[in-house]
């Protein structure tokens, strides 16, 4: 079990992790998510032991790793880049742990064999890695990395450099093996769909700290702060201040909102105004047809002109005048009048 | 995370306040790649060069006699080299613009010849053109009345220059003038410039940029040569590097050679300062695709034809009238009766291994091949175990490297021949040992060896040494299987180039190598200094085999040499 205990790094006077803690238990994945420049590539370099950290350590298995160089760790790295040698050809570059291992000639041969054969590029042994397509030369570095079987992968945007529809397969490709082989891994990525697509736990890494760690499901569920509202893309975030025990002002209206947290009167707030309408039949195009019935005045109404409708696949995403938005299945008209009951959460 | 946190909290503390013991050991490996490169550097260059400082600013050096001796030779020397540059720029304008412009049978190959020279060892150069047009040169032979005189002369010393630099201004300016947008001179000429217009207005103007820096580099090249103006000049010719060869070997007067090399050392300094300024600043405006085409109207195809054989004819003279010469004789030997045998003959080259009384050697001269060619190995040896440190360290610069680089590559800067002078004052009772000279040698070859290596390691993406680390490489593992693999091409082209600038290194070698132990340059010099048609054969000979062991290496340098590796 790999633990990372309340790691700082500052880089040019500048903060670039402030005591990030967490750890990663056999067989589960985290990915780390987060802008560029938020800290995470540093992250993975200091777990790797390219970098060093100004306070806190790395352990595995209750094991200190501060004094343990780089290559010593047993900790396999796959890079954005590839970082393929290019003057070794296929089956050198995978061969390339095993012969630093002294590993007996057979044995070698049949880990590349079969690290080849779980990515698909058995037959390639002899081409030059600067011949392969992208797709081909990541795969390659997969290969390299799970040859030697280490007690932990990690990734550093390993699908970056790739294009949309290869990104899904080499995504889905790379979620089997790790489930299949149980390593622990880390995965650094700013795509929430690949963090989403990969991990157990996901954790946000906002200005060199970890903002929100938890299931996909459940930070999707509880983004807990604008910031991790806005970056997953959940909705509407919108500033307003708390009135009464669960009633928030904001520009558009008055919303009620549950919540657990005990706000004071006159708090400045985020509330999250999800997209998706609260049910179906509550979406109403009458101007000034009356709520249907059992609904009181505080319902979370929004009410507006539409302007802007785009199509979306299996849904239109349909703007207000006032700037917020809803997901609907069918395409209201620009300048038409429109009423939702949306679902609001509080961010606190 | 329950059960470690007790132990985990002392941990923590401890590693809290922890000073990083990366930073230390950061320090630690620039220091180590450092120390052996600055030793040497200090002890050879650094220290022999306050000597000669500290000897030039006493009272007995400044007076007012040597000081108008200094302006003097400071004088010619200065005019020389404009006249040179002026010359060089003459033919290498028309060249450059044939080069740039012109597609036409066998360009590539005259591209080449035209590059040669620049290679070659100022001895060979020199004992080419006296193969050529000296008074036992084959025009001499052709033309036996013809009573003009070429060496010794000014003519000869503008010619060699011209001869050696013209490259620089085909390739500078020809690279920018092949690289100028066409449609800029079709614009002008729609505005109704007509072509001297087109030249005056739009062409040179935006050349002007390269135009300056490379004749700031034939200049500079100009202003420090010694080798040719020597040879082919004689010592009447005193320009700063000659006189301070005189002042140490022939009217010995230490304290003047030094103040001359002081004035030296600044004047390059400040002609490099020049250069590197006037190099920042000539970014030309690109058309990525070449604008060549073959000559099409009457003019363009006399112009092209008649440079062509101008250009091949000039370049190829020299450097084939010194194998030639070699092999014929042209006239008696020295103290030769009777019958002389005029035509081939491999005489010239049989003698170099017979050790004749009253020869100007004390052991057969092809031992001087020998050593020449065991200084060259061990100059390589030394400059790669040096070389290759300094440049990992300026491969991935830090502050300290910014200081550094400059301070490495000053050696450049100052002339062969100070060199040898720092070397006579500092360490002059040691002159007799003759490993000295590989050592004089290395510090020549030193920044060149540098500037090979330095772009192929920083060409290494470091993530190629993190994916080995990560994959369980320990740090030699990764230099081993990573870094030199990579770099074998690199250290090869490093290798020849140490290997050929010892090979040719004249300047410092006249000054520091014993006579008993003789190198080739040092050997075709004394060959060429002394009466009777042996000797002088013997000269041709000594240099046709220079000639060629440096041919041989350039197209050695050429083959290892990666295709983006920066020019010097």
């Amino acid at each position: 079990m790999l633990e990372i205990h309340h790691i700082f790094k500052t880089y040019e006077g500048k903060p670039l992790l402030r005591d990030i803690s967490f750890q990663v238990d056999i067989g589960e994945t985290v990915c780390l998510l987060g802008a560029s420049g938020s800290g995470k590539s540093t992250l993975l370099r200091i777990v790797a032991g390219l970098e060093d950290s100004d306070a806190g350590f790395i352990s595995f298995n209750d094991m200190d790793l501060t004094s343990t160089a780089p290559h010593l760790r047993d900790f396999g790295l796959v890079f954005q880049d590839y970082a393929l040698f290019p003057h070794l050809n296929v089956n050198d570059n995978v061969a390339f742990g095993l012969k630093m291992r002294r590993l007996p000639q057979t044995e070698i041969a049949g880990r590349v064999a079969s690290s080849l054969d779980m990515v698909d590029l058995t037959g390639f042994e002899t081409r030059k890695v600067t011949d392969l397509s992208g797709g081909e030369q990541q795969r390659v570095a997969l290969a390299r990395a799970l040859a030697t079987r280490p007690r932990l992968l990690m990734f550093d945007e390993p699908l970056g450099a790739l294009d949309r529809a290869l990104r899904e397969d080499l995504l889905n490709e790379l979620r089997s093996i790790l489930h299949r082989t149980e390593i622990p891994a880390i995965y650094v990525t700013h795509d929430q769909e690949e963090a989403f697509t990969l991990a157990d736990r996901v954790l946000i890494l906002h200005d060199g700290a970890i903002l929100r760690e938890g299931t996909p499901a459940d930070v999707w569920a509880n983004p807990e702060s604008a910031f991790v509202a806005k970056f997953l893309g959940l909705g509407n975030v919108i500033d307003g201040e708390v009135l009464a025990k669960n009633k928030v002002q904001t520009q558009h209206r008055l919303f009620t909102v549950k919540c657990a947290h005990k706000h004071s009167t006159g708090e400045k707030v985020h509330v999250l105004v999800r997209p998706l309408p609260a049910e179906k039949e509550h979406v109403s195009t009458a101007p000034s047809a009356p709520l249907p019935k059992g609904y009181d005045v505080n319902a979370n109404v929004i009410q507006g002109v539409v302007s802007d409708v785009i199509f979306q696949q299996d849904r239109f995403k349909v703007t207000f005048d006032s700037g917020i938005y809803v997901y609907l299945d069918e395409a209201p008209k620009v300048g038409q009048k429109l009423s939702v009951k949306v679902k609001v959460e509080c961010l606190a | 995370m329950t059960q470690t946190s007790s132990h985990g909290d002392t941990e923590t503390r401890r590693s809290l306040f922890k000073i990083s013991a990366f930073s230390v050991s950061l320090w630690l490996k620039r220091i180590l790649l450092w120390i052996f490169p600055l030793t040497f550097l200090a002890i050879l260059f650094f220290y022999p060069l306050s000597k000669i400082l500290a000897l030039t600013f006493d009272f007995n050096t400044l007076t007012s006699e040597n000081i108008q001796l200094a302006f003097d030779v400071l004088r010619f020397t200065l005019y020389q080299a404009i006249l040179s540059t002026l010359l060089t720029l003459l033919l290498g304008l028309p060249s450059a613009y044939l080069f740039a412009r012109f597609d036409f049978r066998g360009k590539a190959l005259l591209r080449a010849l035209t590059a040669v020279p620049f290679m070659l060892p100022t001895v060979v150069v020199a004992a080419g053109f006296t193969a050529l047009l000296g008074p036992r040169g084959l025009i001499h032979a052709i033309f036996p009345l013809s009573s003009f005189n070429f060496i010794g002369t000014l003519t000869a010393i503008l010619i060699a220059h011209v001869f050696y630099n013209t490259t620089i201004i085909i390739r500078v300016v020809g690279n920018a003038l092949s690289s100028l947008d066409p449609k800029l001179e079709a614009a002008a000429r729609s505005l109704g410039a007509d072509t001297f217009h087109v030249w005056w207005k739009v062409i040179i103007p935006l050349l002007r940029p390269s135009l300056l820096a490379s004749s700031m580099l034939v200049f500079l090249f100009d202003f420090t040569s010694f080798g040719v103006i020597l040879l082919l000049g004689g010592s009447k010719f005193s320009t700063l590097e000659v006189e301070i060869y005189l002042r140490i070997l022939k009217l010995p007067n230490l304290s003047l050679a030094a103040l001359l090399s002081v004035i030296q050392l600044l004047c390059t300094l400040i002609f490099s300062i020049l250069y590197t300024r006037l190099v920042s600043r000539s970014t030309t405006q690109l058309a990525p695709r070449p604008t060549q085409q073959r000559p099409k109207t009457f003019q363009q195809k006399l112009f092209v034809t008649v440079f062509a054989v101008l250009l091949t004819a000039f370049f190829l003279a020299p450097l084939s009238a010194l194998p030639f010469r070699s092999l014929f004789r042209l006239e008696a030997d020295r103290g030769q009766r009777g019958e002389v045998q005029y035509g081939f003959t491999t005489d010239y080259y049989t003698e170099l291994f017979v050790n004749r009384r009253g020869s100007v050697f004390y052991v057969p001269p092809i031992r001087a091949t020998v050593n020449s060619l065991t200084y060259a190995s061990a100059t390589v040896i030394l400059s790669i175990l040096l070389g290759f440190p300094a440049a990992f360290a300026l491969a991935k610069p830090t502050r300290l490297e910014r200081i550094l680089d400059p301070l490495i590559m000053l050696p450049l800067g100052s002339s062969a021949v100070m060199l040898g002078l720092g070397f006579i004052i500092t360490y002059g009772k040691w002159l007799t040992l003759p490993w000295l000279v590989p050592f004089a040698h290395t510090l020549v070859a030193l920044p060149f060896v540098i500037r090979t290596l330095q772009p192929a390691i920083a060409s290494i993406p470091e993530r190629l040494r993190q994916a080995a680390s990560s994959l369980g490489a320990s740090p030699f593992e990764v230099w081993k299987n990573i870094d030199f693999p990579i770099l074998r091409r690199a250290t090869l082209a490093a290798a020849t180039f140490a290997f050929t600038i010892s090979l040719g290194e004249f300047g410092a070698t006249l000054l520091i190598s014993r006579p008993e132990y003789p190198t080739i340059p040092v050997a075709i010099e004394r060959f060429l200094s002394q009466p009777g048609g042996l000797n002088y054969g013997q000269a041709m000979a000594m240099a046709t085999l220079l000639m060629t062991l440096t041919l041989a290496s350039i197209l050695l340098i050429e083959k290892f040499r990666l295709p983006n590796s920066g020019e010097f």
